[in-house]
């Protein structure tokens, strides 16, 4: 059978169907909270030589990019004479995976007819990596969990128990943990499978003409839409809380007719905690960031990556080296696009919004029974929670949205059944989204105290509580975030603290920056808002101009 | 009986009123125009029409079974009652953050879809339930009190009240309900605790919200239809179809409206279900192909697949988070933007793209001639000679080949370098591929292989398309009811009467507490029993349990069928090993060492079907002659090839057409293509065969 442009077309999209069900697998099976809940987790097909060519829409940009780089790097340590059938291949180098220790990557070479033809990858989120657990307090990646270089979890259908033993003594909640390694290699099997039936169906022994016609086509349609920018050299700055001390993060941003860079040069220094990121997540973010505003219609694949050039001098924050701390590199990974996207206003102006609270307001809580001796059980909830999203040149930003990130909340009826706490507010914040003619999006206030006989811990990661989110083309500053007691106490932005029996933690989460000119803002849009609890009396009289 | 059994099906759609009627088992069918101002006229129309068909007066009618699009299209449209919500104090924005997340993770300029209920029109109180039902904060009731005169101050026409919890516990719900009655007795008020006992907040709140919303205009409708039916001479009991495939009462929808939603494809998935079981397959999946989506729906045992959350109103593309999330007993079915009107166009990437945007009955595809200037489905299918130019809809519409070829060429051909019949293919290859593959990701999710399922395809446009997706699926055996046009409505007359009651009850395995199950488990069923003999009257019935349940902290569960008795201790392990065996059929392995809880329950008590004549399917038949032949394009074969073209009502049981074959019809056509044989069933079926299976035998 001769393949038409036809038939291309249909094995692409078949392609994508198969990511999506090796995805899909792999959310039903998982233990994770984060992959189930939330769709932290990556699935792809890559072609002989670690091209990806397709990949599933999760709820994680940061992955994107990041799984699209690690097969070379699985190719390379292997060996290519090293790869047998029924082999599966595993890391959770931050380096050459997704950025920290609890992301295993897990790889499955795909065989047809006894010869190689691609991979299979897919990552995700697991409960526990060992160490000090999810948090910012290490001071180097050894202490924040086990690192499984990059080896054999699979060799010719074999499972190699020395590293499951390995990895069942080093974390906490094993059977969670080594079952999500279980489903990672199950759901690369799924997608494998119907990649078989479609290599039949079309009669092919190889991938790499289809693999080149879609990586060719994105390639070329991604290269016109950066051709179509205007050339120059556009540049932000933006100042953000950081661990123990503000981080200035600083990009330029070099159009040259179907080129981009974005280079992070100026960017402050690592900080001794566990905030630094891995050059490859913030390639991911920064890629992420401005193919939503440039090519957001173009499928992720080798060829629709690679014309996002992205560099940040070693050592800075953004390219932190072996062995720095990077637990939670997410958070200033999420911040990375407002960054580019800044720096991309200068260039075309009217598409990106303003900023936005974008790095997740995650609260790991641990609850402990005030009396070890009362039998009360232990117990961990997490909570993924987002501020505003900046404004948009002609809409309101989102309120209480995660941006970039894609996580979704969970029900507070659901987390008080998980733990002994309760959750007495979970609401949007009024008069926390930056005033303009498009109105940032609000932040949300969180009320949590723990049930009787106990206290909780939680692990602090927030930021833009010292820097919110800057307005743009003169629209104001969303509202900073805070985290207190309800008496009062002031706590920190990041790290473990104690909230004490009897106790309420309040977290104000920030809202996103207004876009234009407040006074230019319809004013029955503002009485609308003022009657609605949006906006406060105060900012309704002085940045709208209301008449009251 | 003494007299005749006349029952009257009526689906009332978007575009058409299906009308089914079933005089002592022989059935008469009829479509009228949909009336969108008095749809109670149509209804009135249609029943003319099939009773004339019949030969019967319409006193002689004995039951009259509704299903609508009535309360669907109200939420969509924004057309409900002016609604007022009161929440726990500290959760006024539960419906307006959704779940926090983006359903397009690419656009920038997205928007999410507004609450029924704006912010202004939701009020607080202070009040709170804890997880386990215990009062923590109790409603002040002179705060009630002002806030109840402050809400029938301002005129709302409904009132919905959902609070934290009160699915374990209604006191504060009720309260509320109970302090309006006795100041506003004609208010309707809605509580989430009778509405949607389950957890999960944002669902619970849009739950009752949707159903305050649409209640005092389906009451209003449902008063109307009956006077109506009186005054021409029907007076026979009126039964609504709920949208988990059952009937109830007209009271009970009027007070809990939100359970018909979609109730007219839980009907078409009855009609499939019913030639499910009369054939013994047990693993079908039912394909509905329309103007503008297509909609699969997996049947297993002879039952249609249920669920307990349902997304409607998508405002997206169809994607899944952009519609307001019920939780609510519905027929699980996927919804893709698929259909004949389904406009194709090319994207950056020089790939053909095919719907969701559909070109609808107006202007309608390029070949209809109103001024439709996009290629549609409805167009390469001309193009590809699968449709007839002079015989569309019983020849009511001439096709233009022409007008088809132009669209075709300018906005696909031209723009990715193909001639119109490749682009023709190409058009209907990606909006099969889609529909293949939405069927195989739902399945995967099931749990299920697909290529073990028969599929049964009804619906205008799903004969065209049903072979090839076969194929694409590896699906050997393929059923085209008779009626398939109509197959909603006459479904309705195979639906059992039927309620289920759900509620959460939080357990864990290891505090296992008998007494309280079977407690939950008594009031349940009485619950569900007594809306089903609001209907039917004291009848046989059945009843099934499920338990949602999960390993501890995972954040879905699967539904475990067990048994409706009382429960003891021991029997813990009946859970344990129910859970475990359903676990491993849907992801092929259980964990040692987590623990195992239990979060909703659900009750289903049914009035008792007569179990369907089987029917012996015919898998082979002799060869019928053909006189007729006509060339369509085969997608398998990539060319065209000449074609049998055999007149459906001239096929007798046991004739066979070895594809490549088209069967005409007035309402649509049925492709078979080359690896298919067609085989003319007893019941005036058509099954389709994949010729390599029939080698096999």
């Amino acid at each position: 059978m001769k393949l038409s442009n036809v038939d291309y077309q249909i094995m692409w999209n078949r392609l994508v169907a198969v990511v999506e069900e090796q995805a899909t697998t792999l959310i039903r099976t998982a233990f994770s909270t984060s992959v189930r809940e939330a769709g932290d987790l990556s699935a792809g097909v890559f072609d002989r030589r670690g091209r990806m060519i397709a990949q599933a829409v999760t709820g994680t940009p940061g992955h994107v990019n990041a799984m699209a780089e690690s097969v070379p790097h699985f190719i390379e340590e292997i060996g290519r004479d090293n790869i047998f059938e029924g082999d599966v291949y595993l890391t959770n180098d931050p380096w050459k995976g997704t950025g920290h220790l609890h992301d295993f990557t897990m790889v499955s070479p795909a065989f047809y007819q006894g010869k190689h033809i691609g991979f299979f990858a897919a990552t995700a989120h697991v409960v526990d990596i060992g160490g000090r657990g999810y948090g910012p307090d290490a001071n180097e990646v050894y202490e924040e969990g086990l690192l499984v270089p990059i080896m054999k979890f699979i060799e010719k259908g074999q499972v190699n128990k020395g590293l499951v033993n390995i990895i069942r003594n080093n974390v906490r909640e094993q059977d969670q943990v080594i079952g999500d390694l279980y489903s990672l290699a199950a759901c690369n099997a799924a997608g494998d499978a119907r990649l078989m039936d479609m290599m039949s169906e079309f009669k092919l022994d190889e991938l790499e003409a289809l693999s080149d016609f879609i990586i060719d086509n994105s390639r070329a349609a991604t290269l016109q839409r950066i051709a179509d920018l205007p050339d120059g050299t556009y540049h932000n700055e933006m100042m953000v809380d950081g661990y123990e001390a503000p981080v200035d993060m600083k990009v330029a941003l070099t159009i040259a007719g179907d080129t981009l860079l974005a280079d992070f040069a100026g960017t402050s220094g690592p900080s001794k905690f566990g905030v630094n990121v891995p050059m490859v997540y913030t390639r991911a973010y920064a890629c992420y960031g401005l193919k939503c505003a440039i090519a957001p219609d173009i499928p992720n694949n080798t060829g629709s990556l690679l014309p996002f050039s992205v560099t940040a001098p070693e050592g800075c924050i953004l390219n932190a080296p072996h062995p720095a701390p990077v637990s939670v590199r997410h958070v200033l990974g999420h911040l990375v696009p407002d960054v580019v996207l800044g720096a991309l206003h200068e260039c075309i102006p009217g598409i990106v919004p303003a900023e936005g609270a974008s790095a997740l307001w995650n609260v790991l809580l641990s609850a402990r029974p005030v009396d070890p001796f009362s039998g009360l059980p232990p117990s961990e909830i997490l909570m993924f929670n987002s501020g505003g999203m900046g404004a948009r040149a002609t809409l309101d930003g989102l309120s209480a949205t995660a941006f970039p990130s894609g996580v979704s909340t969970m029900s507070a009826e659901a987390t008080e059944n998980v733990g002994p706490l309760t959750i007495w507010q979970k609401d949007l914040l009024e008069g926390s989204g930056g005033s303009g003619e498009f109105r940032g999006g609000l932040g949300q206030t969180i009320v949590i105290s723990a049930n009787e006989g106990y206290e909780l811990y939680f692990n602090a990661m927030f930021d833009r509580i010292k820097y919110p989110a800057r307005g743009r083309e003169g629209g104001k500053d969303g509202r900073a975030g805070s985290v207190m007691l309800d008496d009062g106490t002031i706590l920190n932005g990041k790290g473990r603290q104690l909230i004490p029996a009897g106790r309420k933690l309040i977290l104000e989460l920030p809202g996103g920056g207004g876009y234009g000119d407040p006074k230019k803002r319809d004013s029955q849009q503002v009485r609308a808002d003022l009657d609605a609890g949006y906006i406060t009396l105060d900012q309704a009289k002085n940045d709208y101009g209301l008449d009251v | 009986m003494a007299q005749n059994n006349v029952r009257v099906g009526v689906d009332i759609g978007g575009t058409f009123t299906d009308v089914a009627l079933d005089l002592s088992g022989a059935l008469y069918t009829g479509k009228v125009l949909t009336n969108y101002l008095q749809p109670e006229q149509a209804i009135l129309d249609g029943i003319h029409l099939v009773c004339k068909r019949a030969g019967i007066d319409v006193k002689e009618i004995t039951t009259v079974i509704h299903g609508t699009t009535l309360v669907t299209n109200s939420l969509i449209e924004r057309r409900g009652a002016r609604t007022a919500f009161i929440t726990t104090d500290g959760f006024r924005d539960v419906v307006e953050m959704r779940t926090e997340n983006r359903f397009e993770q690419y656009d920038l300029n997205l928007s999410l879809p507004t609450p029924l209920v704006k912010r202004t029109d939701r009020y607080t109180l202070k009040e709170r339930i804890s997880a386990e039902g215990e009062v923590l904060t109790k409603i002040d009731q002179n705060e009630l009190n002002a806030l109840v005169k402050d809400i029938i101050a301002e005129g709302y026409e409904a009132v919905a009240v959902g609070f934290v919890h009160s699915y374990t516990n209604d006191i504060h719900e009720v309260q509320v309900q109970k302090a309006f009655e006795a100041a506003a007795p004609e208010l309707c008020v809605s509580i989430s605790s009778h509405v949607s006992p389950q957890m999960r907040e944002f669902q619970r709140f849009n739950t009752v919200i949707a159903n305050a919303y649409v209640r005092p205009q389906v009451s209003e409708y449902l008063g109307r239809l009956v006077t109506r039916l009186i005054e021409i001479g029907i007076s026979c009991p009126v039964f609504m179809m709920h949208s988990a495939g059952g009937l109830i009462s007209v009271d009970t929808a009027s007070e809990f409206p939100v359970r018909l939603l979609e109730s007219g494809p839980a009907g078409g998935a009855i009609f499939a279900a019913k030639f499910a079981s009369s054939y013994g397959e047990n693993q079908v999946v039912s394909f509905d192909m329309g103007g503008t989506t297509a909609k699969i729906c997996l049947i297993e045992g002879g039952k249609p697949k249920t669920a307990n959350t349902f997304e409607v109103a998508r405002t997206y593309r169809f994607a899944k988070g952009s519609g307001m999330p019920l939780s609510t007993p519905v027929v699980e079915m996927v919804e893709i933007g698929a259909g004949g009107g389904s406009i194709a166009h090319v994207d950056d990437m020089r790939q053909i793209r095919v719907g969701p945007k559909s070109a609808g009955s107006e202007p309608g595809p390029a070949c209809y001639q109103r001024g439709g200037e996009h290629p549609t489905v409805t167009d390469a299918n001309l193009l590809l000679g699968r449709l007839d130019p002079d015989l569309f809809a019983g020849g009511e519409i001439k096709l233009s080949v022409p007008m088809a070829k132009e669209a075709m060429r300018q906005k696909v051909a031209s723009k990715a370098d193909l001639n119109e019949e490749q682009a023709a293919f190409g058009v209907t290859e990606v909006v099969d591929e889609n529909m293949a593959n939405a069927a195989r990701v739902h399945t995967v999710e099931n749990g299920k292989e697909i290529s073990n399922f028969a599929m049964i395809a009804f619906g205008g446009g799903a004969p065209l398309h049903a072979c090839r997706l076969c194929e694409k699926l590896d699906v050997d055996y393929l059923i085209i009811p008779p009626g398939a046009g109509v197959g909603s409505a006459i479904g309705f007359l195979n639906a059992p009467f039927s309620y289920e009651a759900t509620k959460g009850m939080y357990q864990r395995l290891n505090n296992f507490d008998p007494e309280r199950i079977n407690q939950l488990l008594s009031e349940l069923r009485a619950e569900a029993l007594a809306f089903v003999e609001r209907g039917a009257g004291e009848i046989e019935t059945t009843t099934t349990v499920q338990a949602f349940m999960r390993y501890t902290g995972q954040g879905g569960e699967i539904g475990v069928d067990i048994s409706y008795k009382d429960y003891v201790d021991a029997d813990v392990d009946v859970f344990r090993e129910k859970f475990e065996t359903g676990y491993h059929k849907l992801f092929g392995r259980t964990i040692d060492g987590l623990g195992i809880e239990i979060t909703n329950w659900s009750i289903t008590v049914a009035s008792k079907l007569e179990p369907s004549t089987p029917i012996a399917l015919r898998r082979s038949g002799s060869q019928v002659d053909v006189t007729k032949t006509r060339e369509f394009f085969d997608a398998a074969l990539r060319k065209f090839v000449t074609a049998s073209e055999i007149q459906r009502d001239s096929l007798s049981p046991g004739d066979a057409v070895s594809g490549p074959a088209v069967i005409v019809e007035d309402e649509t056509s049925t492709v078979v293509t080359s690896g298919y044989t067609l085989v003319a069933q007893d019941d005036k079926s058509m099954l389709l065969v994949n010729k390599k299976t029939m080698e096999a035998v």
